[in-house]
């Protein structure tokens, strides 16, 4: 396998098709007609190229339970959906709240190669909301901590959400908040609504998403801290957001590609692939979410892929696993959502999938718009590629369980390259 | 009639009022000397019952023998299901042994739904969690016609008749399954609960609902009082058992405030003193004990109908 390459024509962001040389693991030159004789040719004519993609949000599982999902199994199915740096959220089994363990998961990231993986420390000891994590041991480690969470967990405790915003600001560290309000989601099911009444399920309401990132909002602007909201579901949230913003808080948001294409009547026959938190919500929410990041209020998308093995979703309702896969679908889910309906061009979508989510993870060498001089991280996608039912059995994640299993789908990511060198290409990962 | 009966709306108007059409033939039955049936002979019914229910599985239990189906009690307690054995590998360990019909009662919400997708024979839902009781509205809507209609009741629903259903509505299984199946046939339903126990979008369900419970007393048919689980004042539901019996609970003053002919319902268990006093309990009005005979005749028409095949004729 070369490690200098040509790729011929190829749409970059959207833009005017150009020619573009990768060599030493960076963008040596972009323009039309360009010759390299040492390079690898590839035909990109009609592929979009983007920034290689970075997720603000991935399980990988490791260490714990690698029955659902490895380091090594993860990033490739990252790298196959275009990726080429992932988050990995720290609720592992031990949970990634010691040096220790953010270094391992940072180590097998390397060896496995194919996207950088960015551990996210715990905020607090063993995720429990109890007491802080040492957040600065995270950040000195090899791995380089900058993304703080307890994902999966609200940090619902407002002094220690206070004591944390303030803590990482001396590393320029964020924290990425869970936002659910612990009492008013106790045995929460599905999103309170027509639905979850109609099933007999326990609701999830929008407003403890909504007062938790209104609260968030307030402490971050009182500490000047920077404050990352995950996976925001209601419209309501995107309304909180949009306000602080316009104060100019330091509020960034991401938005799953599940909660920019599916809705709660999904559940109707306790399907658990559709189980997820926060849970699926109405139209208007996601309308309101789409509308959001078209206009940049929700700054990115970020996957939330949560992998699961067969036993833990095949289960009555209450008893199955919250969680989607979502790493090798998501650019597919963002074109049918975002693009297509015309909310988003090819340069949005490099803004919101790339850019800025590798602004907010303080993730040096990614999402660096491709040109002459950039590090050569990118993908190459066809949209023009027909809507095919996704299988996710063909899926390189370890877990089947996708929400889209069915659904068709436009587009496929041809080509990925991390620092010139292709971990994906003809759609397949290269080794 | 659909492979399974998971949830009133499973039902049509046609389903429902064939089931008590045939209800009301089977209820014969009840009257002879020998009360069996051979319809079902040779048929495996499996009542599978997460959670303790003598009443229900009782009355299910008596409906399969009184059609001669072999009967398998199949409780969570003391079996591999308390060692963590999964819905699914149940589910098919008793298919294994040859059920033909799986009846559950399970604590999940939906878990009748999930078990339908594992098991080739029929599921019926003896009640899951708070989603829904189809044969309790069955048995409900039966008395109803029974103690409300006129002298031949085949082949009629329930037109016009007004029906309110009362208390911790948000948690009942009951309510849903009958708010459901009255509007399929023809009944008008309100529920009546304090603001904390409706449900959420209950504009969305095909009733009206309110608060008042005087205002709705004097201009209803039937009125269907709700068992209330006192571990809910704990969650603030409500203040005191007391102030819910003040505000909600059908006493002898209330239950003068209904026309003549209205009638009483509970599904039981009852509380006593709680949701209903002893004197209304106790009154003409009452159906209570009507309704438990009632329960093991619309089961037997239920699996009759699910699994010996219409058409057969009654012996």
């Amino acid at each position: 396998m070369s490690d200098e390459w040509l790729i011929r024509g190829a749409s970059i962001a959207g833009g005017e098709a150009a020619d573009i040389h990768l060599r030493d693991g960076v963008v040596a030159a972009v323009g039309r007609g360009l010759a390299a004789a040492g390079a690898t040719v590839l035909d990109a004519g009609g592929l979009v190229a983007l920034p290689g993609l970075v997720d603000l949000h991935t399980h990988l599982r490791e260490p714990g339970r690698e029955d659902a999902e490895t380091v090594e199994t993860g990033t490739r199915a990252a790298a196959l959906g275009g990726y080429t740096a992932v988050h990995a959220m720290a609720n592992t089994e031990p949970v990634a709240d010691t040096a220790g363990v953010v270094e391992q998961v940072w180590r097998l990231g390397e060896q496995a190669g194919y996207v950088d993986v960015r551990p996210v420390g715990a905020v607090t000891v063993g995720l429990h909301g109890k007491q802080l994590a040492e957040l600065g041991a995270m950040a000195d480690s090899a791995a380089r901590v900058r993304v703080f969470s307890d994902d999966g967990f609200c940090v619902a405790d407002p002094l220690l959400m206070r004591r944390a915003l303030e803590y990482v600001k001396a590393f320029n560290g964020v924290i990425a908040q869970h936002a659910q309000e612990p009492r008013l989601t106790e045995g929460a099911q599905l999103n309170e609504g027509e639905i979850a009444s109609r099933l007999g399920l326990a609701g999830w309401p929008a407003a403890a998403e909504e007062a938790i990132i209104a609260r968030d909002c307030l402490l971050a602007a009182h500490v000047g801290a920077a404050l990352h909201v995950c996976h925001v579901s209601t419209a309501g949230s995107v309304e909180i957001i949009r306000w602080a913003k316009s104060k100019g808080w330091r509020v960034t948001a991401e938005v799953t590609p599940h909660h920019l294409l599916l809705t709660d009547d999904l559940a109707g026959d306790y399907d658990t692939r559709f189980k997820v938190n926060p849970p699926l919500r109405t139209q208007a929410d996601v309308d309101a979410l789409r509308q959001g990041l078209a206009d940049g209020t929700i700054d990115c998308v970020a996957t939330d892929h949560a992998p699961h093995p067969v036993e833990a979703k095949e289960s009555e309702w209450a008893a199955a696993a919250n969680g989607m896969t979502g790493l090798e679908t998501a650019l597919r889910v963002v074109q049918l959502a975002m693009v297509d309906t015309g909310l988003l061009d090819w340069a949005g979508v490099a803004d919101r999938m790339s850019v800025r989510p590798a602004a907010i993870g303080r993730v040096d060498g990614h999402g660096v718009p491709i040109a002459a001089g950039a590090p050569a991280n990118l993908a190459l996608y066809d949209a023009a590629a027909p809507a095919v039912p996704v299988d996710p059995r063909t899926h390189a994640s370890r877990s089947r369980n996708s929400p889209f299993a069915g659904m068709a789908l436009p587009g496929a990511v041809v080509a990925t390259f991390l620092r010139g060198t292709a971990t994906v290409l003809d759609g397949k990962a290269t080794r | 009639m659909n492979r399974h009966l998971i949830s009133a709306a499973d039902l049509s108007r046609d389903d429902a009022v064939l089931i008590l059409d045939t209800a009301a033939e089977l209820a014969s039955v009840a009257g002879r000397p020998i009360k069996k049936l051979p319809t079902l002979r040779g048929r495996t019914v499996v009542n599978l019952f997460y959670e303790d229910s003598t009443r229900t599985r009782t009355s299910f239990e008596a409906a399969a023998k009184r059609l001669s189906a072999d009967v398998i009690n199949f409780s969570a307690k003391g079996s591999s299901v308390a060692k963590g054995e999964s819905l699914k590998d149940t589910a098919l360990t008793l298919e294994a042994m040859g059920s033909d019909a799986i009846v559950i009662r399970h604590p999940a919400s939906g878990a009748p739904r999930r078990l339908a997708d594992w098991v080739s024979g029929r599921v019926i839902n003896a009640g899951d969690g708070t989603h829904e009781h189809p044969t309790q509205a069955l048995l409900d809507a039966f008395t109803m016609r029974q103690r409300l209609g006129g002298a031949d009741q085949r082949g009629k629903g329930l037109d016009g008749i007004r029906v309110t259903i009362v208390g911790d509505v948000l948690h009942s299984r009951v309510a849903r399954s009958n708010v459901l199946l009255l509007d399929t046939l023809g009944a008008e339903v309100t529920v009546v609960a304090p603001p904390t126990l409706m449900p959420y979008a209950v504009e969305t369900w095909p009733c009206k609902a309110g608060y008042d419970l005087d205002a709705e007393l004097r201009k209803t048919d039937v009125v269907m009082m709700l068992r209330v689980q006192q571990e809910r004042m704990s969650a603030a539901f409500f203040p005191t058992v007391r102030e819910y019996r003040r505000r909600y609970g059908l006493d002898t003053g209330r239950m003068a405030l209904l026309p003549e002919h209205a009638i009483v319902m509970h599904p039981g268990p009852m509380n006593r003193g709680v949701e209903i006093a002893a004197e209304v309990a106790d009154s003409p009005r009452s159906t209570i004990v009507a309704q438990v005979t009632n329960g093991v005749t619309v089961r037997m028409a239920v699996l009759y109908l699910m699994l010996g095949g219409a058409g057969e004729e009654i012996a």
